[in-house]
């Protein structure tokens, strides 16, 4: 029943925190409206960025999920040596600072780096890869503990219905959709709001690497205040609308 | 038979194919694309002024090389070059640009613009420094910050402008290191122009600030620093010179040095430095950087021309030069 109220709250306080910041923050009304007017004239240049923004994201998000999700899946339901360690280690990792990552990432791929060959600095696909490999800690430890709170009596159900071994642990996987399919939806909510890596490996290259968080951070050494408030507003609605449709969706499938 | 994974393993095999479809596909983009490629990184001003997106639309319709600009501080840049990571520098801090170029790192350095370093400060100026030169005016501001009545802000971070601010201090008799003990009075932000400039306008403190960052803060859409204004500029201590520096192919085979020699010759054209000299007119309604060619080459104006050497040429046998021989490659055209 509760459930059901969860994403008018989100909207409702959403909208609350934002009436609160418009009128403290004078700028905000400003950027506001710069927002509106940049969205509806279609400016293709912060179209562009959100696209790729999007884009970069969306795909790191995919890349993780591939490997995180089994991961998880595995280090919840599997009993093995090194279990506890595996699962301290990826619950340290989730705190990960991004300049940091983003640091040895570049050392590693730069051209006299040790995986200089690749071509990944300065490269759309490094960020993809450097914010998939930023966010597998969150969704490998959100999966594990969803996958633990199921009820061990499911996998053994399932077997007794003929199920193999990779089929019970899907069904395991199926009962924990709704917090497995929140983690992921926090993942790229934390690829796509993430600077230091885009920073550090894209360089914030008009055209190629350019995307909201960098161009935010840019904008506002330019001294653009508005322009930087709007892009931050598309991110913000971005992050909100992605939580909304994965809270109906999870309505959906109920 | 086929295992049934229901719902996740569907989630799963198109999270595989959208990644594995759109990586390929930035792939496939990014080779075949027929253009080169050239990166270049740069100071932050003359990226921050929006210069050099100005300069990349007029490049790039003209030859089929995409200019990858990072705007970075000078020390990061000089690490980028050395690591191989980048073609090219545009640069504001000629000591830093000899170690370079003497690492043998770069080769053909080109002085393409110079403008001016400013002093700013508080609307009602309580040191009193409106129109004196750079170290009259610091020394009033030590007096004054030492009575509690003046505030200075410094970047503290190593960038071209704090280069310029160290020297300056210098040349008005203080040891900086000494007097950026004096935390009462002297405040170090450690941070970029713009945020600079901001702490400056909140602690109605005096600066240091290239033209173009002021200019855009305090005439662009907003005014964000309406309590500062300009004191003390036009002064030869304040000139700023910016040279283009192509990374030594024969120490970085990856580097792409004819690009970064066409870039070089654009920006020293007559186009290009005409793009250079009229960049900021509409909007500011002043030029934010000053072509520099024509003057050093045919001593249009021996007064400036001679600032610039003696700023930011270096000695080579004898004679001034903006790059010494043992640091030209190949491309005897860029000197003639």
């Amino acid at each position: 029943m509760t459930e059901k109220f969860i994403p008018t709250l989100f909207f409702i306080s959403f909208l609350v925190a934002t009436t609160i910041i418009i009128v403290l923050v004078p700028e905000f009304r400003e950027g506001v409206a710069e927002a509106f007017l940049l969205i509806i004239s279609g400016n293709p240049e912060v179209t562009e960025i959100t696209l790729r923004s999007v884009y970069i994201s969306g795909t790191a998000t995919a890349l993780a999920v591939i490997w995180s999700v089994p991961i998880g899946l595995v280090i919840g339901l599997k009993d093995f040596a090194g279990k506890r360690f595996f699962k301290g280690l990826f619950n340290a990792l989730m705190g990960i600072p991004t300049v940091a990552l983003g640091l040895v990432l570049y050392l590693m791929w730069s051209s006299t780096g040790p995986l200089g060959f690749l071509s990944l600095f300065l490269s759309p696909l490094g960020i993809i890869l450097g914010q998939a490999i930023l966010i597998t800690p969150i969704m490998v430890s959100f999966t594990t503990s969803a996958i633990e709170a199921v009820e061990s009596d499911i996998k053994d159900l399932a077997k007794t219905l003929g199920a193999s071994e990779l089929e019970a642990a899907f069904a395991v996987l199926k009962e924990s959709t709704a917090a497995v399919s929140l983690s992921i939806v926090g993942s790229f909510n934390r690829a796509i709001a993430e600077l230091g890596i885009a920073l550090m490996i894209g360089q914030n290259i008009r055209g190629q690497t350019r995307v909201l968080t960098t161009a935010i951070a840019m904008e506002t050494t330019r001294g653009e205040i508005p322009l930087s408030i709007a892009l931050a507003i598309i991110l913000l609605v971005i992050v909100v609308s992605v939580n909304l449709i994965i809270n109906l969706l999870q309505r959906r499938f109920k | 038979m086929k295992p049934n994974l229901g719902i996740w393993g569907i989630v799963i095999t198109v999270a595989a194919i959208v990644s594995v479809a759109s990586v390929a596909g930035t792939f496939v983009y990014l080779q075949i694309s027929m253009r080169q490629k050239l990166v270049v990184a740069t100071t932050t001003s003359l990226y921050d002024t929006g210069l050099l997106d100005e300069i990349e639309t007029h490049f790039e319709t003209e030859y089929p090389i995409d200019i990858y600009f990072i705007s970075v501080g000078t020390g990061i840049a000089i690490q980028f070059a050395q690591r191989g990571d980048v073609d090219m520098l545009l640069v504001h801090a000629p000591s830093e640009e000899l170690k370079f170029l003497q690492g043998g790192y770069g080769v053909n350095r080109k002085v393409f613009a110079y403008n001016f370093f400013e002093i700013v400060g508080p609307t009602d100026d309580p040191a009193q420094i409106e129109g004196l030169s750079p170290a009259d005016a610091l020394s009033r501001i030590v007096a004054a910050g030492r009575n509690s009545t003046a505030v200075w802000v410094s970047r503290g971070d190593g960038s071209g402008t704090h280069v310029k601010e160290k020297d300056l201090w210098a040349a008005a008799g203080f040891d900086w290191t000494l007097i950026r003990d004096e935390v009462n009075w002297f405040k170090e932000t450690g941070s970029g122009m713009g945020k600079t400039l901001i702490t400056a306008n909140g602690l109605r403190a005096y600066t240091l600030t290239d033209i173009g960052t002021f200019l855009s803060y305090s005439a662009g859409t907003t005014n964000q620093v309406p309590d500062l204004k300009k004191l003390v500029a036009q002064a030869k201590e304040l000139i700023n010179v910016y040279s283009a520096i192509a990374v030594n192919q024969t120490k970085n085979p990856r580097a792409n040095f004819e690009a970064a020699t066409t870039f070089t010759k654009f920006l020293i054209s007559e186009e290009g430095q005409e793009i250079i000299g009229d960049y900021g007119v509409a909007t500011y309604g002043q030029a934010l950087f000053y072509p520099a060619v024509d003057i050093l080459k045919n001593n249009t104006d021996p007064t400036t021309a001679q600032m610039i050497m003696n700023y930011a040429y270096f000695d080579d046998a004898g004679t001034r030069t903006e790059c010494p021989v043992p640091y030209r490659h190949r491309h005897p055209e860029l000197y003639d």
